[in-house]
C-alpha cells in the first residue's frame, strides 16, 4: 500500500519494522521457503524523534519504556482481525431437529 | 563491552543466558548426560500445592466453575449403546483473569520472578500464555515482553495470534511480532541478555506447578458434588505442561484411578517451521505439530530440561480434526449457552466420542475452556482458511486433510477420535533420547530414567535399545 508522505509527530503511536536476520544469517536446518526470506519483527511504541516520515529509521519508546530503533512502517496501527464471514458449513450446527439438536 | 549478537554467538551463550534468566542451575539435577532427577527439579523452587493455591487466589486465578454439560450429555446418550454415555463436565477456565488456564502457568512464575527481584519477564509464545504473563506482570508491577510468531513472509497474520497480540498489548506488554522461524529462541535469548529479565518459559517448574491446582480442583469439585472422583479427564495436549500439571494435581487430590487422555488437533503433514505451511493451519496451539514431537522428546524447548513430560502421565492420546473442534465450539454455544474459543474446545471434541464408551454413571471432565474474541472464533478462523486456499465443507470428518480440506461434521455421530499407539511413541522417545544426548551405551540409571520418563518398564526400554543397536 502506497502511503502519502506525511510528518509524524513525537509521541504518536507507531509501528517499526526490523530485519533480525537476513536469509544468509538464518540457520541452515530450516525449510527452504523459510530460509529464503529474512527473519523480521514488528514492534509498537511511541515515536521519540521530533518528526519523521514512513520509511525513516526512527526511535520509539515501547509500552514498557524501552528504547528501540527500526523503520517506521505504520502510524496509529489498527488491529485488523475481525469476526470473519458467516460460514455456511457451520450455520446448521446445533439447530433443533424435531426433539433433538444436531 | 557489548556482546556480539550474531546468531552463532548468541546461541553459543545459551546455557549462561538461561542460567541467569530462570534462576536454576540445571546441572545440579543431572544424573548423567541422559538422566536427571525429575522430582527434585520439579520441587527446586520450594512451593507446595497450598503455596501455589494461595499465590493464585491472591490474583484471582483458579477456583473456576465446573459446569455439567447436560444437553451435550443427552445428545451423546441419544447416539450411544444402551447403558452408555458418561456424564460430561467442563472446567470453565475462561473465568481466569486473562481468559484461560494459562493464568495458572503464568501466576507462579511471575510471582517467583518478582520475589527473586527481576524487573521484568519474557515469554516466547503465540498462544494464550502471552496474555497470561502480561496480565500477571501487570498485577506484580513487572515489565513484560512477549515474542510471538505471527506473520508469514507476506506479513499475513493468523487471526487467532493477532488477537493475542492485541490482548498482550491491552495488558501493557511490549510485543515483538515475528515472522515464521525457530529463531524465536534466538531473539528471546538476545532480549533476555539485553534486559536481564526472567524467562517465563512454559517448561520451568513453576509453570507446571501452577497447573497442578487445576487437576486438584477439578478432582475435589467432582468429589464434593458427586461423592466420587472423575473416571476420565480429557486434556488438550501441545507442549505437555497441561497434561503433566493436571495429572499431578489429580494424583495430589488422591484421584489415582482417573484415566488421563491427551487430545490434539491433527495437523500431521504440515511443517511447523515452514513459511508456506504457517497459514495453512487453522489452529495455532494444542495440535499434533507440538503434541507428537514433545512426547517423543520433551527436551526440545527453551530450557535445558523440560519439566512438562506428557509421556509420564498419559493413559491415552487421541487426535481430532480441525472441523470437529469448530463443530463442538458451535454445539457448546448453542446447546449449553457457553460461547468459548475453539482451541480450548479441542478436548471437548475428543470427549464426545470418548463419553460414548463410558457407562451412564461415569464422569468425564473436559478440563478447560478459553475466552473468545475477534480472531478466536470458528467464523474468523474458517474465513482465514478459505482466504489461504483451504476448502471448507460439510461432510464426514474422515475426509479432513490438514492444510487442504476442513470438514465440518454433518451429524454428531460422525465425531471420532484417532487413538495413537503410545508404545510406538515410547519407542520413538527412546531413539530420540539416545540421539539427542549422544549416550550410545546407556547405563542402568539411564535405563531406569527412560522407563520412568516414558511410563514403561526396564524390560521395554531394553527391548527397544536392542532393536536400535
Amino acid at each position: 500500500m502506497v502511503k502519502e508522505p506525511q510528518n509524524v509527530l513525537k509521541g504518536t503511536l507507531v509501528q517499526i519494522h526490523k530485519v533480525i536476520l537476513t536469509p544468509e544469517q538464518r540457520p541452515e536446518d530450516i525449510p527452504a521457503c523459510t530460509k529464503n526470506v529474512p527473519y523480521e519483527a514488528w514492534i509498537k511504541g511511541f515515536l521519540l524523534d521530533d518528526e519523521a516520515r514512513i520509511g525513516d529509521t526512527v526511535q520509539i519508546e515501547t509500552f514498557i519504556g524501552r528504547r528501540l530503533s527500526g523503520t517506521l512502517v505504520e502510524v496509529n496501527p489498527v488491529y485488523i482481525h475481525n469476526f470473519g464471514k458467516p460460514q455456511p458449513a457451520l450455520l446448521p450446527v446445533g439447530k433443533r431437529i424435531g426433539k433433538r439438536r444436531q | 563491552m557489548r556482546n556480539d549478537v550474531s546468531y552463532p554467538s548468541v546461541m553459543s551463550r545459551k546455557s549462561e543466558i538461561l542460567k541467569h534468566s530462570v534462576g536454576i542451575d540445571y546441572q545440579e539435577f543431572e544424573l548423567s548426560p541422559l538422566a536427571f532427577d525429575y522430582e527434585r527439579l520439579m520441587n527446586c523452587c520450594g512451593y507446595s500445592l497450598s503455596d501455589v493455591q494461595k499465590v493464585q487466589t491472591d490474583t484471582g486465578v483458579g477456583n473456576t466453575p465446573l459446569v455439567e454439560l447436560k444437553n451435550i450429555t443427552e445428545l451423546v446418550r441419544s447416539i450411544s449403546a444402551p447403558g452408555k454415555g458418561g456424564r460430561i463436565f467442563i472446567k470453565d477456565e475462561k473465568a481466569c483473569p486473562s481468559g484461560s488456564f494459562k493464568d495458572r502457568r503464568a501466576s507462579l512464575s511471575v510471582y517467583h520472578a518478582a520475589r527473586l527481584g527481576y524487573k521484568g519477564v519474557v515469554a516466547a509464545t503465540s498462544g494464550n500464555y502471552g496474555a497470561a504473563v502480561a496480565s500477571q506482570a501487570a498485577k506484580y508491577g513487572l515489565k513484560a515482553i512477549i515474542l510471538q510468531e505471527v506473520y508469514d513472509s507476506r506479513k499475513v497474520g493468523q487471526p487467532e495470534i493477532l488477537e493475542k497480540t492485541r490482548a498482550c498489548e491491552a495488558y501493557g506488554a511490549e510485543v515483538w511480532q515475528m515472522t515464521v522461524g525457530p529463531e524465536l529462541f534466538y531473539i528471546m535469548l538476545r532480549i533476555l541478555e539485553e534486559t536481564g529479565f526472567f524467562s517465563a518459559s512454559l517448561y520451568i517448574p513453576t509453570s507446571v506447578l501452577g497447573i497442578e491446582t487445576l487437576g486438584y480442583e477439578l478432582a475435589q469439585q467432582v468429589m464434593e458434588r458427586e461423592g466420587r472422583f472423575p473416571d476420565m479427564v480429557v486434556v488438550a495436549h501441545a507442549g505437555g505442561g497441561n497434561v503433566t500439571g493436571t495429572a499431578r494435581g489429580l494424583q495430589k487430590a488422591g484421584s489415582h484411578e482417573t484415566v488421563v487422555v491427551g487430545a490434539s488437533v491433527d495437523l500431521r503433514g504440515l511443517h511447523m517451521a515452514s513459511d508456506y505451511d504457517f497459514n495453512r493451519k487453522s489452529f495455532t496451539t494444542a495440535h499434533s505439530g507440538f503434541g507428537i514431537p514433545f512426547l517423543t522428546w520433551p527436551d526440545r524447548t527453551d530450557v535445558p530440561r523440560n519439566v512438562a513430560r506428557g509421556l509420564r502421565y498419559l493413559d491415552q492420546y487421541v487426535l481430532v480434526s480441525q472441523g470437529e473442534v469448530f463443530y463442538v465450539t458451535e454445539l457448546l454455544a448453542k446447546l449449553e449457552g457457553l460461547e468459548r474459543g475453539p482451541a480450548g474446545n479441542t478436548s471437548l471434541a475428543a470427549a464426545i466420542p470418548l463419553a460414548q464408551e463410558l457407562d451412564r454413571d461415569q464422569i468425564l471432565v473436559v478440563q478447560e475452556t478459553e475466552y473468545t474474541a475477534a480472531g478466536k472464533l470458528p467464523s474468523s478462523q474458517l474465513t482465514f482458511a478459505e482466504e489461504n486456499g483451504i476448502e471448507v465443507k460439510r461432510g464426514d470428518p474422515r475426509d479432513n486433510i490438514p492444510g487442504k480440506v476442513i470438514v465440518i461434521p454433518q451429524r454428531v455421530e460422525q465425531l471420532q477420535v484417532e487413538n495413537l499407539d503410545l508404545d510406538k511413541i515410547r519407542q520413538s522417545y527412546v531413539k530420540h533420547a539416545i540421539e539427542a544426548t549422544g549416550v550410545r551405551q546407556p547405563r542402568e540409571e539411564d535405563i531406569l530414567f527412560m522407563a520412568e520418563d516414558s511410563r514403561s518398564s526396564v524390560d521395554f526400554i531394553r527391548s527397544v535399545l536392542q532393536g536400535i543397536s
